[in-house]
């Protein structure tokens, strides 16, 4: 098991404050807009530096997601922040009608995703978004795992063209990733190569496996982890390739079961190679209040969980 | 004036033909509000927009126009025909397979002339807000027009865009309300009434305007008028009235011609009493 450690913790809510920021300074098209959320998404270096081209649009979801929509016919690259609540269920149809049917090059920018929120309870832990952004034709939907892994995806999405949906998150985690990455989208990135199993992680669950490939060498198990850092489009190769090898799946992400990666995962082995999979997801459950990892432990989003997990699908392994 | 008010009105006219025959072509669509919206389709693209047929996306120094109440399509694509954006006979592929005339506008065929897709109601004037937004940011000083369906004011969207054009100084905004009185279930009156309009939009800041949407000279005037009004701190709202159905008397300020197709009978009936003037399709 290749060695991880880290120095620093931070929140990937500040990778993406970070990235925004340079990614203004880049392209004087990058344009912010928030609602009423500019603490919490990191917003502040970007105001500061660009205050005529940023937008706070109040409480109103649905407006900055259509404001945001007709600044793109000008030529501007908006980003749109706020809780990733508020970023997707509240304003799905403005999203499907004004951005992503009418193909617009917005970036919809989604913290405090999943039930790493914490304290705040299940009206603001969104575990669906990947499901509901991913079903929408054309968007593509990244769920970076750390803070520079979070920064390099914002700086990157800027220079795609078309509707992204980008998930991070509230809490302060190891930052492990390459400060100096470069973040191609849809192309998954190789944590460790292990011949007995494939964990395939995304978001906050990168690092937990992390700690259960650990814990798994331990074992006597060698687990190959892959970071799906971009869920749509999926990195088909590169899951295939590492499946062929190990021949079962674990998927880890903080979402709900249905409508997660481990389903767009389920889908591409279903018809390319049937291969057992187990999921490390919440099951078709509501969060709850509570710290972020009572409710990680809770939920069963813990490395043990996967290491459970990883047990479970060799023993189905014909 | 580019047109006398004749000129104008004879324009209406041919577009007004070809909305009935649309709508009866596919037998579906929605005629009485696109009826009711011609003369301020025909003021709008001949007389008041600073705008190129040579359609780009982005319109640079162009005028732009957002529809929200999209199903009112037939008249949006009549006229951008007769403008030059596409050739007319393409208005005789309207909600049929594989045309670029979708039932709702949309971009995702590339259709020349519109800029986002509408359909799903109370989302266009965010959009002109934003247009208008990068438009500043760009320093082109060209106007953001949009129209709404009165009915879709009852969308909570409108009134978050109506709360924030003001506050932010959108003003080279001109948005109209389509003042016709109907929706699907009824008069709007019984649905659920809009009430005073005018004080409800000054009371958000907005500088209202009243015009008679189905005389030809007073929307020629309205919007050149909405037009001076422009660049003073303040969004401008036109109330505009009409008639749904405006030009086939049957059809006239009934609710129950919003989303019907005329029959072979009444489309004779319908093109009897509107004079074809630049040619049918």
């Amino acid at each position: 098991m290749k060695k991880y450690t880290y120095t620093e913790k931070k929140d990937t809510r500040s990778g993406f404050g970070a990235g925004l920021h340079e990614a203004g300074k880049k392209n004087e098209n990058v344009v912010a807009l928030c609602a009423d959320l500019v603490g919490s998404l990191k917003m502040d270096a970007f105001i500061k530096d660009f205050p005529e081209r940023f937008t706070q649009v109040g409480i109103a979801e649905a407006n900055m997601i259509g404001i945001a929509a007709g600044m793109t016919i000008g030529g501007k690259i908006p980003f749109t922040g706020t809780f990733a609540n508020f970023s997707t269920g509240r304003v799905y149809d403005q999203i499907r009608q004004s951005v992503a049917y009418s193909n617009k090059n917005v970036k919809i920018c989604a913290s405090h995703a999943g039930l790493t929120l914490g304290e705040d309870g299940a009206t603001h832990q969104i575990l669906e978004d990947i499901g509901l952004m991913k079903m929408l034709p054309g968007m593509v939907v990244i769920n970076p795992c750390d803070y520079n892994q979070t920064k390099a995806a914002t700086m990157a999405i800027a220079e795609y063209e078309g509707p992204v949906y980008l998930r991070f998150g509230r809490p302060v985690i190891p930052v492990f990733t390459d400060p100096d990455q470069k973040f191609e989208i849809g192309k998954a990135w190789m944590v460790n190569e292990g011949t007995d199993v494939t964990i395939i992680a995304t978001g906050h669950m990168v690092w937990k496996a992390i700690e259960a490939g650990e814990k798994l060498a331990e074992l006597g198990i060698d687990a190959e982890i892959i970071n799906i850092h971009t869920i749509k489009p999926l990195d088909d190769e590169a899951i295939l390739k590492s499946v062929k090898k190990t021949g079962c799946v674990v998927t880890c992400e903080e979402h709900n079961k249905f409508g997660g990666l481990g389903e767009s995962v389920a889908r591409l082995l279903t018809t390319e190679l049937p291969t057992p999979q187990e999921f490390v997801a919440t099951n078709d459950t509501f969060g709850e209040s509570g710290t972020p990892d009572q409710l990680m432990s809770k939920y069963g989003l813990d490395a043990v969980n996967i290491v459970e997990a990883v047990q479970k699908v060799i023993g189905r392994k014909k | 004036m580019k047109h006398t008010i004749k000129e104008l009105e004879d324009i209406a006219s041919q577009i007004r033909r070809d909305i009935v025959r649309m709508v009866h072509g596919c037998q579906s669509g929605h005629p009485g509000a696109s009826l009711g919206c011609a003369d301020f389709f025909t003021a709008l693209y001949f007389e008041v927009l600073n705008h190129k047929t040579d359609f780009t996306m982005e319109g640079a120094g162009e005028d732009l126009f957002f529809l929200s109440n999209g199903h009112i399509s037939p008249v949006w694509y009549s006229t951008l025909a007769h403008a030059g954006y596409f050739d007319k006979s393409e208005l005789a592929t309207f909600r049929k397979l594989d045309s670029r005339l979708q039932g709702h506008p949309t971009t995702h065929e590339h259709l020349p002339g519109i800029r986002i897709a509408s359909g799903s109601l109370g989302q266009g004037l965010s959009v002109a807000i934003g247009a208008a937004l990068a438009k500043k940011l760009n320093g082109d000083k060209s106007h953001v027009f949009a129209l709404l369906g009165d009915g879709e004011l009852q969308e909570g969207q409108n009134w978050e865009a109506a709360m924030f054009a003001p506050f932010n100084k959108v003003d080279h905004l001109i948005a109209s309300v389509d003042y016709n009185g109907q929706q699907i279930d009824g008069p709007t009156s019984k649905v659920l009434a809009l009430d005073d309009l005018q004080a409800k939009f000054e009371a958000f800041g907005w500088h209202v305007i009243n015009t008679d949407g189905n005389d030809m000279q007073a929307i020629v005037e309205g919007l050149h008028y909405a037009k001076t009004l422009t660049g003073k701190g303040k969004p401008i709202m036109n109330l505009m009235s009409t008639q749904m159905g405006a030009g086939v008397d049957y059809m006239v300020g009934s609710h129950k011609w919003h989303g019907t197709a005329p029959n072979d009978e009444q489309l004779a009936v319908a093109l009897a009493q509107l004079p074809e003037t630049l040619g049918d399709y």
